[in-house]
């Protein structure tokens, strides 16, 4: 990155401030949805920060997949278990948080002091001697990291049809029309109504 | 005064620090998910400030982030489904009520 230094330090300066903020906003706010909307915040200064580090490419990636798809996914989810409900009380609540709480000063201490005390061997060399990061980030791909691309490519496809599968509504046995009257075009799924009547008559009972 | 590796490491630990505590108290399901992928994105910062100051030459660590980024969206849709089919079931997000398997 050829900025100036001084205006490296003021940018890292300001995306810490805004990444740590909004990372407790996600863990402390009691509103789910400020939740989420500030959970793209901390991936939006994550972005800022990989600019910072010379990786260009992923921090596009990480926009693009990040804050477009998953943020957008995990609003889509808050939305569909959209119930505002009052948890029942579990004991010892600020108990647990303050255990909690220590327990992550703790391990945050813990990985301070050894990032401090251990001597890095930091490389002096340009970053991809001189070559786009693109560029080699696209080499690795096809050359030394081609199994593992590939079966990234499977993985996304496994994920896809899971998530289809479980996210689906299970549908009644004797609703499926049967095959040989009529060809079947669209999925057996249960409607929306039923499923409304079926809770609220489990509520009555 | 320059951009050192420890101040990217400093603020990677922050961060999962910060996700584990979400990951241990909240109460609603999809929180915990989010938690998660903070946990991941620290990773996430840890690699590419690695790749950045140890290895500028041959740029793994970047590699690895996409990668990374990869399993992390695969892991959000294949959970946020999972909370939905237990909301379905259980007709809550409360964490301290899926305790189907706990005897």
């Amino acid at each position: 990155m050829n900025l100036a230094e001084g205006v490296q330090i003021v940018s890292f300066g300001l995306l810490a401030v805004m990444m740590i903020g909004t990372a407790l906003g996600v863990v402390l706010f009691s509103n789910i949805v400020y939740s989420a909307f500030l959970l793209g915040g901390v991936f939006t200064s994550m972005a800022g920060m990989y600019l910072l580090l010379n990786a260009d490419f992923v921090a596009a990636a990480q926009l693009l997949i990040y804050v477009g798809s998953v943020n957008v996914l995990i609003l889509f989810a808050i939305m569909l278990v959209n119930k505002r409900e009052d948890f029942a009380k579990a004991g010892n609540t600020t108990f647990r948080q303050l255990l909690t709480a220590l327990v992550g000063v703790g391990l945050f201490a813990l990985l301070g002091t050894m990032i401090l005390s251990t001597p890095w061997p930091v490389s002096s060399g340009s970053i991809t001697g001189g070559a786009s990061p693109v560029e080699a980030i696209g080499q690795h791909f096809f050359t030394d990291f081609l199994l593992p691309f590939e079966l990234a490519s499977v993985l996304l496809l496994i994920a896809m049809i899971g998530a289809i599968i479980l996210a689906r509504r299970d549908f009644y046995q004797d609703d499926v029309p049967s095959a040989t009257t009529s060809p079947m075009l669209t999925l057996p799924e249960r409607s929306r109504e039923t499923v409304g009547a079926l809770s609220s008559s489990e509520k009555k009972s | 005064m320059q951009l050192q590796l420890e101040y990217f490491l400093l603020l990677a630990a922050a961060l999962f620090c910060i996700g584990i505590y979400g990951l241990v108290t909240s109460r609603n399901a999809v929180r915990v998910l989010m938690s998660i992928e903070l946990l991941l994105n620290a990773v996430n910062l840890n690699l590419i400030a690695f790749s950045n100051f140890i290895d500028p030459e041959t740029i793994k660590g970047q590699v690895f982030t996409v990668f990374v980024i990869t399993v992390a969206a695969a892991e959000a849709a294949v959970g946020l489904a999972i909370i939905l089919a237990i909301y379905r079931n259980r007709d809550t997000v409360d964490m301290e009520q899926f305790n189907l398997l706990k005897w």
